[in-house]
């Protein structure tokens, strides 16, 4: 599709929209199967109701009700109330409350005072309950017999849904039994004043009406349904149904076709009976319809709840009392109160995950929008950033009550968007480009010791920490070979974590193909390895491994390692080995032993955070990134020890003191190395390259080939600034000199001839980088430089 | 050629090869195996096109990410 347009930036702006419109059509099939979302949703309990709600018999949305409370919307309170009772201004003075057995608070405190708070509710009479919403009416008919809870409740849920409704009482009024509450209670205008509601629904109410056998006889003929409402086995039932007395405890049927009862024994629970009566309208609206009386029936009634609440550490309360008894809780009090509910929800992965709280919602949800964004074969995935910001660290499935692990989910749906073409390059071509480097010639190295045919053991330093801090694998290499017999030799490249997390399989696996052949060549040595994200990409592939820490641990400390005493640090543990407790035992010995005394971070060891490297996150998200690195280093004001590079960095680079184990064990300047931010992208990939030429050179006496490219003779002046806009923008040394070569070669550049500023780019990969820069005698000064990954064809002229 | 309503400024750079002024012409664009055709500034003798930081990292990068998104 070719658009023209004069005007450019409306051209750019109607490129997005001609994006943007358009349905969104899903896919049929998807990587992630309806079933397999339906287990992991699950396990996720957030939207499961709260004890009090599954523990009423009519699933009155307690906590609701104790939020609209705390926000005094008093009119919110009689609404939260009236979705599920009845007659509030009744149930709410008289319900024997069940809720308040259940209620989170009794573990810390004693339960919320529900009912004591419902009658507040509805005591108050500047609020009035709001009119019964009414439907179409319907033909079929009802007859409702006995006006106690059960036979009220019928018929006015039954009335409500449209069904002609009639109401037959014994006595001179309804209420049966709720007339033997003290006046105090309940009193009798209240009585009256709840039971209108019926005339409204147009329920043709005969008092003074007695039912005896013949009648049921005739009202059978007359209704399409007769309900008793009375308690199963009461007398009146035993008396209108004789033999045909047994009541299905779910349905409410009797034998006799058309005709319901009450299931439930006895009325000394009015919530219960209540609820009797709700089961009995829900079958026979059933039944009317000429649907299954027993299906999906599970719900009704009160239940428990999977919902998980986490009270460890809520300060214990105890319940407000009332002051004036006779009248109940006041304005004040019973804010009081209600601000005592826990508001009990789960959020266990949501509190302890920046990410997880950044989308603004939890797993459930997530699932959900994972799912859909996957399916979506035409139209906008909006929810490719969120998929691919996840660290994939496993925090969240360790604090989960049910074990839900949405890095799982993310990793595999970003597998599924590689899959089909659909990963946003943008995401992950950095990551991906520097883990190119580190398997290139640059710094791919594999030797056996100098002197050695053979190797009992090869260490793998990885590649960030040879990035980080070269001159410590130099001095591991050295204390190894040193300590250990049979030969150490060497591997230097990328262990694949960036492919993995990326969801580029078929890179990850040639990646290990390479790495396999490599460590083959060298007799299938043991593996020590000092990052921990190579320590987890390798546990499964390699049959014998170990930590540098782990080996450390049981060997002598370095001579140069430092000694404390007292000292306190706080170990930030890797992510990566979070399920290693040899690991996590193997860092807190050596530090003990140099004389630490080591603070245990509120998130540590199994339950440890990630720096925001992990799963890509800090490439894909940015903004995220720096979120989570603020929240952890913010967690204690202890000095941190780390024993990944990554951690270290994005730490230190923010201002937070924090050691790499190699920097006490090797004896570096500790003021200096505790606060070294980051060495950036370039010098990143400078310090692999340069840590392969030293060793090269010094251990197995070899000279290795320069590097090759005009350009890399380009000398650039660069400022701070300018270097940070190259670290945020990814831009690197080698991408400007390639830049300014390109143009300095072919002429092809812009000039501003007021201040002689050039201003040039080149498109060396899928992005075309832009500098602009002014030439002095001892090199070019960078003054900025920009990127953009859209090609622009330029016809050549030349 | 009378072209009051859009005055563009005068833009500060000219074309390093051949020392000409830059005019607004018609430019392809690429994206994802998308085209599109747009007016930026251009050498019309040379072929070389300018996009500017604020293009780039603007309208440019919005439209790159909705592609990606596509």
């Amino acid at each position: 599709m070719i658009n023209t347009c004069e005007d450019s930036v409306f051209v750019w702006a109607l490129a997005k929209f001609s994006l943007l419109a358009g349905n969104n059509f899903k896919e049929v099939g998807v990587q992630m199967e309806q079933d397999e979302l339906k287990r992991q949703e699950d396990k996720c309990t957030q939207e499961n109701p709260p004890a009090c709600t599954a523990g009423c018999p009519i699933h009155v949305d307690a906590r609701k009700l104790m939020r609209d409370i705390k926000n005094q919307d008093l009119k919110s309170a009689l609404a939260t109330l009236q979705k599920k009772q009845p007659f509030p201004g009744i149930i709410g003075r008289i319900c024997d409350h069940p809720c308040e057995n259940v209620c989170k608070r009794q573990d810390v405190g004693s339960p919320i005072a529900i009912s004591a708070l419902e009658r507040y509710c509805v005591q108050d009479q500047s609020v009035k309950i709001a009119k019964v919403m009414k439907v179409p009416p319907k033909s079929q008919t009802v007859t409702v017999v006995g006006s106690g809870l059960r036979g009220l409740t019928a018929a006015y849920d039954l009335a409500k849904k449209g069904y002609k409704v009639s109401l037959f009482e014994k006595a001179d009024r309804l209420g049966g039994n709720l007339w033997s509450f003290s006046e105090h209670q309940l009193p009798p205008e209240v009585i009256v004043e709840e039971l209108s509601v019926l005339n409204r629904l147009n329920v043709q109410i005969e008092l003074n009406k007695a039912i005896n056998q013949q009648d049921l006889a005739t009202l059978q003929k007359k209704f399409n349904v007769v309900y008793l409402g009375f308690a199963d086995q009461s007398k009146e039932v035993l008396e209108l149904l004789g033999q045909q007395d047994e009541v299905d405890p779910v349905t409410c049927a009797t034998p006799i076709t058309g005709i319901f009862s009450g299931s439930l024994i006895g009325n000394d629970s009015p919530i219960m009976a209540v609820a009797d009566g709700r089961k009995a309208a829900v079958s026979i609206d059933r039944y009317l319809q000429g649907v299954s009386l027993t299906a999906s029936r599970e719900g009704e009634g009160a239940h428990g709840t999977k919902l998980f609440v986490n009270t460890k550490g809520i300060t214990p309360l105890p319940v407000v009392p009332i002051s004036d008894e006779l009248g109940g809780y006041t304005a004040e009090e019973a804010l009081q109160e209600a601000s005592r509910c826990l508001d009990c929800q789960c959020l266990e992965c949501v509190k302890a995950c920046k990410y997880l709280e950044n989308y603004g919602s939890y797993p459930k949800k997530y699932l959900r929008q994972i799912y859909n964004n996957d399916s979506i074969v035409m139209g906008m995935r909006h929810g490719n950033k969120m998929i691919n910001s996840c660290s994939l660290c496993g925090l969240c499935a360790e604090v989960c009550p049910q074990g839900l692990d949405l890095g799982e989910t993310c990793k595999a749906t970003r597998e599924s968007m590689v899959n089909k073409g659909k990963m946003p390059p943008s995401a992950h071509d950095f990551a991906l480009r520097d883990m190119a480097f580190s398997n290139s010639d640059a710094f791919v190295l594999s030797r056996h010791q100098p002197g050695n045919n053979s190797s009992k053991y090869v260490f793998f330093p990885g590649c960030q920490l040879s990035a980080s801090s070269p001159e410590q694998v130099e001095m591991v290499y050295a204390y190894l070979t040193e300590k250990l017999s049979g030969g150490v030799a060497l591997m230097l490249r990328c262990c694949g974590a960036p492919a993995d997390w990326a969801g580029e399989q078929n890179l990850y696996r040639s990646n290990l193909d390479d790495l396999v052949r490599e460590w083959e060549s060298l007799g299938k040595p043991k593996i020590i390895v000092a990052c921990p994200t190579c320590h987890s990409m390798f546990r499964d592939k390699f049959p014998e491994l170990v930590s540098l820490w782990e080996l450390m641990a049981d060997l002598d400390l370095p001579s140069q390692a430092i000694r404390v005493r007292g000292k306190q640090v706080a170990v930030q543990d890797a992510c990566t080995a979070r399920h290693e407790p040899v690991i996590l035992d193997a860092v807190r010995n050596i530090l003990t032993r140099q004389g630490f005394d080591i603070e245990e971070l509120p998130y540590s060891k199994e339950r440890t955070k990630c720096c925001g490297f992990g799963g890509l996150t800090s490439f894909a998200n940015p903004e995220l990134a720096k979120k989570i690195v603020e929240d952890r280093i913010s967690e204690s004001t202890t000095d941190y020890a780390a024993y990944c590079a990554m951690c270290r960095d994005n730490f230190a680079s923010k201002g937070k003191r924090t050691f790499h184990l190699l920097d006490l064990l090797f004896g570096v300047n500790l003021e200096e190395a505790s606060v070294r931010p980051s060495a950036g992208f370039s010098y990143r990939q400078e310090n692999r390259a340069k840590l392969k030429r030293k060793l090269l050179e010094s251990l197995w006496k070899e000279t290795p080939p320069e590097r090759e490219g005009a350009y890399r003779n380009i000398n650039l002046l660069l400022n701070e600034k300018v270097q940070e806009i190259m670290e945020e923008r990814r831009i690197l040394i080698e991408d400007i000199q390639q830049v300014i070569e390109f143009a300095e070669r072919t002429g092809r550049k812009f000039i501003n001839p007021d201040n002689g500023h050039s201003l040039a780019h080149f498109r060396p990969v899928k992005v075309t980088y832009w500098v602009e820069y002014q030439a002095q005698e001892q090199g070019f000064v960078v003054l900025n430089v920009y990127s953009h990954r859209m090609e622009i064809v330029e016809e050549s002229h030349e | 050629m009378s072209n009051t309503l859009k005055q563009t400024p005068k833009p500060l750079w000219k074309c390093g090869k051949c020392g000409g002024e830059l005019k607004r012409g018609s430019v392809k664009a690429s994206y994802l195996g998308n085209d599109f055709e747009v007016e930026e500034l251009k050498c019309l003798n040379c072929g070389l096109v300018l996009i500017d930081e604020e293009l780039a990292l603007g309208k440019m990068f919005e439209v790159e990410q909705s592609l990606e998104d596509k």
